[in-house]
């Protein structure tokens, strides 16, 4: 009942609507891959290496004489199943450091608030780098680091939230009945959590694939010849002066994803949070 | 204010020392190490264990992970940062001479960001919903969803390839010696780096005036009749800048942290990208150095972030 509420609140916020059109055509677009791309994304065809746009190439070939669209549209799979699962994992681990720093405070607070300092200290993508160059270029491991790199926050938002709703009434009541801390965190404390988690997840989500983006062209994004936006768009720049075409639809198709990430993380922290409607 | 700021300085000693402890631990997961490196292999392709197990003598490997942790510390603090593995270069001069580049562009952009967001923030606050609040809310959006990186891109293709106003990139001037070709080197990488904090400003600018137009001072000062320009400047204004003076000064150390990408674009000398270097080239003794030097570089300007706030604000006591 109240999702459904959400929903249509949701799409009554006009730019929702706008992202829901974009996520929804690169989830098909991911999805249906291997019917939609018009020809092999990874198989090379060095004569027809830098082709520009044409009726058998639309978006040109790159250096490889890979076709384009077919790399963009395989590429789409990378992104958000890196950014949906990179997200999912941080939060995972950033509700469960977060619940439990602030339900039972104390030196566990403190300890894992230190930890979570420490590592937000650390620049998102130095430390990204430096991890995938460690444990390696796969998917996996890339998730991963994700994850970790994204954890912080969901922590201390979990935990603002969390200090505030311990002291609530319904809590102490709860603990009156004798309810286990297990019991209170899972079933009283997350899901009043979720709201701002979930725009948060919104946002992190176009951060994350920024982030692998920005991995794949800094040179340690999944290993080649995967099809991924970021890698593309670092093929596409050693060979910017002779096929400058190439920069432009890799870019812009991730800017249009982050864009939309974006756009419905705003709509739903309006939907949720009314006050804060048309501020931002 | 000073207890709380004395407080707040001694709560980054144990942080650092957790980033120190995880940059420590990085270098030592590495699939690499760092004395069959410095032995090298025979014709055979084997190692000479006896040099192999005096290198790692030498570099204190054979002692159990906490006395290494220990002797790099007290090393780390004493600026004995050793040499780089593969150039045999020491690393905290040069450590250092990119670090000056990296300040260099972040603090360009920074400014660049602060004189492009709070004036535009401003007027897309006081015309909400004119046209121009659109096309600047729009460019905020766009600011913050924008790859850097394919930003950067299409600068080079539109003001170094096509027009060639500009060059590609590289940097070996002097603001002072050469002021003219400085700015054109910096131009692009500026406003590269910049656009993110403008788009940024411009949206807490923006949600922070309008924020401050609802409140009953303001309506105060509307209903005494005075002109709006001054219930703008004088009233909404002053009140408003706090938060965004606050994320602006939190920014530069995102700023400071996040130059790699420009660097690499732009093909600069700044830290970031010598740290991506060193990450592709496998130095990890550059790598574990950067990583410190640029962390501890973002807790300071935090820090700093915190001091201004808690100046700027008189009501806020945190003891």
């Amino acid at each position: 009942m109240e999702l459904t509420h959400t929903l249509r609140s949701l799409m009554r916020v006009r730019l929702s609507k706008f992202a829901a059109v974009v996520l929804g055509m690169t989830i098909l677009v991911a999805v249906l891959a291997p019917w939609l791309a018009p020809h092999d994304p990874i198989k090379s065809k060095p004569w027809d290496s830098l082709h520009p746009p044409s009726g058998q190439y639309w978006l040109g070939a790159d250096r490889l004489g890979r076709d384009q669209l077919s790399r963009l549209i395989y590429g789409a799979r990378v992104s958000l199943v890196i950014g949906i699962g990179g997200v999912g994992i941080a939060i995972g681990l950033g509700m469960f450091i977060g619940v439990t720093a602030g339900w039972y405070g104390g030196m566990w607070d403190e300890l894992l608030m230190r930890v979570m300092d420490g590592l937000s200290a650390f620049p998102g993508l130095l430390l990204a780098l430096s991890l995938v160059a460690i444990t390696g270029g796969t998917m996996v491991n890339i998730i991963v680091v994700v994850g970790i790199v994204g954890t912080p926050w969901v922590a201390r938002i979990t935990r603002s939230q969390v200090l505030s709703l311990r002291e609530r009434e319904f809590i102490v009541a709860v603990r009156g009945l004798g309810a286990r801390p297990t019991r209170i965190m899972l079933r009283h404390l997350l899901p009043n959590c979720l709201a701002p988690i979930i725009v948060q997840a919104s946002l992190s989500i176009a951060a994350a694939i920024l982030l692998e983006a920005g991995l794949s062209f800094l040179g340690v994004g999944v290993k080649p010849p995967t099809p991924t936006w970021g890698g593309m768009l670092r093929h596409a720049f050693e060979t910017v002066a002779q096929a400058p075409w190439l920069t432009v639809s890799p870019g812009v198709v991730i800017f249009l994803v982050v864009l939309a990430f974006n756009f419905f993380g705003d709509a739903l922290r309006d939907v949720l949070d009314p006050k804060l409607r048309g501020t931002r | 204010m000073q207890r709380y700021l004395v407080r707040r300085f001694l709560n980054m000693i144990p942080t650092l020392l957790l980033v120190s402890l995880g940059v420590f631990a990085l270098v030592r997961w590495l699939p690499s190490d760092p004395a069959r490196l410095l032995a090298g292999v025979d014709e055979s392709g084997a190692i000479d264990p006896v040099l192999y197990a005096k290198i790692k003598h030498d570099l204190g490997l054979d002692q159990p992970v906490l006395v290494q942790y220990g002797a790099w510390l007290a090393k780390v603090v004493r600026g004995h940062w050793g040499k780089s593995y593969l150039s045999g270069m020491e690393v905290f001069p040069q450590i250092m001479y990119r670090l000056h580049f990296t300040v260099q562009l972040a603090l360009t952009a920074w400014v660049f960001g602060l004189l492009l967001g709070i004036p535009l923030g401003t007027v897309s606050a006081v015309r909400r919903n004119s046209p121009i609040d659109i096309a600047v809310t729009a460019f905020a959006i766009s600011g913050i969803a924008i790859p850097h990186f394919w930003l950067g891109m299409m600068l080079i293709v539109v003001f170094a390839v096509w027009l060639g106003w500009l060059p590609y990139g590289g940097f070996d001037a002097s603001l002072f010696a050469a002021p003219g070709l400085w700015i054109k080197q910096m131009l692009l990488p500026t406003f590269v780096l910049g656009t993110g904090l403008a788009a940024i400003l411009m949206r807490q600018t923006r949600a922070a005036l309008l924020e401050v137009f609802r409140e009953p001072y303001i309506l105060t000062a509307r209903s005494k009749g005075l002109q709006e320009k001054r219930v703008i400047w004088t009233h909404a204004m002053k009140n408003s800048l706090l938060p965004v003076v606050t994320i602006a000064s939190l920014q530069f150390g995102t700023l400071i942290g996040g130059t790699v990408v420009t660097e690499t674009v732009f093909t600069l000398p700044g830290l970031g990208k010598f740290i991506v270097d060193a990450v592709l080239r496998r130095d990890y003794l550059v790598v574990q150095m950067g990583l410190l030097v640029l962390t501890v570089g973002v807790m300071l300007s935090n820090f700093a972030a915190d001091v201004i706030y808690t100046y700027l604000d008189p009501r806020i006591r945190y003891d």
